[in-house]
């Protein structure tokens, strides 16, 4: 299969495409009329199964087996809510896809919701966002006014209509069951699991709660099929996904790719990344979003066992949490010798720190306890004992809380000090030359 | 102070609360706080009271929502809320530099307002534009690919 199939981004460049009738010339729409007039809702949900497509939003969770746990019960009605809650740092693809792409979203939203036997369903941006907001609200209204969404879409007799709600700037939000509450007016509290939202969800009925990635791929299966979307990418990581790419590297920007590229070629060449700005050489990766581990260039080009690494699920987690890292939100974030990682993970602290909901107690006191640590470290006042508290914290917040937030404020922590433990202890035995801003630990020399 | 939303608001806020399934219009708090701040620029308790009773819900329901998203402003602000990202990815691309000399252009710390009553400004956590950083937001607008001279030149702008 062609490495540069495009499922998503065929049409991004098109002037106009943001516009119904545009989108509609270029394919767009073809999805809805095929699945309302010649599908029924079971193989929908079949071909999405097929597919194998996981999760996009970070779990990786597959697609077709979260819609076949939909709970069916007579006279209850079903939801589906869309997660444009994109907030994890290093994360920018669903707002590029929402803001260019608006109706292909939208598209999914109609086949998706028909498939799910959901007749009102919800689009929950992050509330930051608000332009974008009015960009789906404004796609919708053409939509409806073309026949494709209200009562009776296309003379089916199936009715659909789609709310896009605004979020308040909580990242918690992000986790499903948070986003539930606070779509129901409530503060993003994650909920106990179980019952899980496909049982009991949006006020207290059987939801589904998908990524906009997620979503936005349906219409091409549907199009396409199943087992053709199955041939693309590698092994279990199906299809193409949207890297948002951020840091030291010459073209940031968001590239969908197959995958299974070779993550050398998807950092060196000039199709995509076009490598480390000019002068520099890569130190550090976070391949997935702030959450993930961090790795040392070494481990990210190549596992522990001297195999290239490839933009997959597998490959990317090889090795596991010691030597490997996970594909997550495809938040790419690329760090080059400047980058003091003490102040990056103190960065990344205050930010699970501030975001903590404070349900739980390990995470709201232990993300407190890791930024404090963690700025003490890097502005001077550190001891050695320091490293082995934060190892210490970050270990019993993991697994310990009622939803991943803690374990994803833990993992960037926890995998900075085991590949790079020697910058800590330089900060603890050097703080006045590591509190000058821009001072970064280089080994053997200070690079200032 | 009573608060009360335009008619435009209002009318706004109906058709709001109208979109959710009966006996579940608490679901339009968020959205009609927002709403709320557009018109008067911040949320004060009289206008948490105010929600409460548009849609009639305890005010304690609408207090404990707004004091948890960080987007609604519980203290006035300037004319301009600039809301600036102090998250890692931009602050890669030179975000902590550029916010040092956006304190200095405007004399304030973060978290303040000039004295002219112009500008708030606020940090915030990640945008979701990485890639287009160092970033900040005014309102709905984005400001993006920030440098020391662009933010001379929003400032300046906005200052007229």
């Amino acid at each position: 299969m062609a490495n540069d199939i495009k499922i998503l981004t065929e049409h991004i460049n098109i002037p106009g495409i943001e516009t119904f009738e545009v989108y509609r010339k270029a394919g767009g729409y073809n999805a809805v009329e095929k699945a309302i007039k010649k599908m029924s809702p079971e193989e929908i949900v079949e071909e999405v199964k097929k597919s194998g497509i996981r999760g996009r939003g970070g779990a990786g969770f597959p697609m077709g087996m979260k819609w076949s746990f939909l709970a069916k019960p007579e006279g209850v009605p079903r939801y589906l809510v869309c997660n444009a809650d994109e907030s994890e740092p290093g994360t920018f693809k669903d707002h590029y896809l929402m803001k260019n792409l608006p109706h292909l979203l939208i598209e999914g939203m109609i086949v998706s919701s028909f498939a799910l036997g959901a007749n009102k369903s919800f689009i929950y941006v992050r509330g930051e966002l608000m332009y974008v907001v009015r960009i789906l609200e404004k796609a919708i209204e053409e939509a409806k006014a073309a026949g494709f969404l209200g009562k009776n879409i296309l003379g089916s007799g199936y009715d659909l209509e789609l709310v896009v709600q605004p979020g308040g700037g909580a990242y918690i939000c992000g986790e499903e069951t948070a986003l539930l509450e606070s779509l129901e007016g409530k503060r993003g509290n994650p909920r106990n699991k179980p019952p899980f939202p496909a049982v009991k969800g949006l006020y207290q009925s059987p939801t589904v709660v998908n990524n906009v990635e997620s979503i936005a791929n349906t219409p091409w299966v549907i199009n396409h099929g199943g087992e053709e979307y199955a041939k693309i990418g590698i092994g279990r990581s199906t299809g193409t996904k949207l890297i948002s790419a951020s840091g030291h590297i010459k073209n940031p920007g968001v590239y969908e790719i197959t995958l299974g590229l070779p993550v050398d070629e998807f950092m060196n060449s000039d199709q995509y990344l076009g490598g480390i700005r000019d002068g520099h050489y890569l130190k550090a990766v976070v391949a997935g979003g702030s959450s993930v581990p961090i790795l040392p260039a070494n481990l990210f080009y190549k596992t522990a066992n001297g195999e290239d690494r490839l933009m997959s699920y597998e490959s990317l987690s090889d090795g596991g949490f010691p030597t490997g890292t996970m594909l997550g939100s495809g938040g790419f974030i690329a760090m080059d010798e400047t980058t003091c990682i003490v102040r990056n993970t103190w960065n990344f602290s205050r930010f699970y720190h501030h975001e903590s909901c404070g349900q739980c107690s390990p995470c709201r006191e232990g993300t407190g306890w890791m930024e404090k640590v963690l700025h003490r470290i890097e502005h001077g006042h550190g001891t050695m004992s320091d490293i082995d508290l934060l190892v210490d914290v970050a270990k019993k917040i993991e697994g310990n809380t009622i939803c991943p937030l803690g374990d994803a404020a833990a993992w960037p922590v926890a995998s900075a000090i085991r590949h790079f433990r020697d910058e800590f202890e330089w900060h603890i035995k050097h703080p006045n030359e590591a509190t000058k801003l821009g001072a970064v630990y280089m080994g053997a020399e200070i690079l200032a | 102070m009573s608060v009360t939303f335009t008619e435009d608001k209002l009318k706004k806020a109906q058709e709001i609360i109208l979109r959710y399934p009966e006996g579940r219009q608490k679901s339009a708090l968020l959205p009609i706080l927002h709403l709320a701040q557009e018109q008067f620029g911040w949320v004060s308790s009289d206008t948490m009271d105010y929600v409460a009773g548009l849609l009639s819900i305890t005010p304690i329901e609408v207090y404990e929502v707004a004091t948890f998203y960080t987007m609604f402003h519980l203290e006035p602000v300037g004319k301009h809320v600039i809301e600036y990202c102090r998250t890692g990815p931009c602050c890669a691309m030179g975000g902590e530099e550029v916010f040092s000399h956006l304190k200095t252009k405007l004399g304030i710390k973060a978290n303040e307002t000039t004295s002219d009553g112009l500008f708030t400004l606020k940090e915030v956590e990640c945008l979701a534009a990485c890639g287009w950083g160092p970033c900040f937001q005014i309102r709905e607008k984005y400001f993006m690919h920030l440098t020391n001279q662009k933010v001379d030149d929003i400032i300046e702008e906005l200052s007229k």
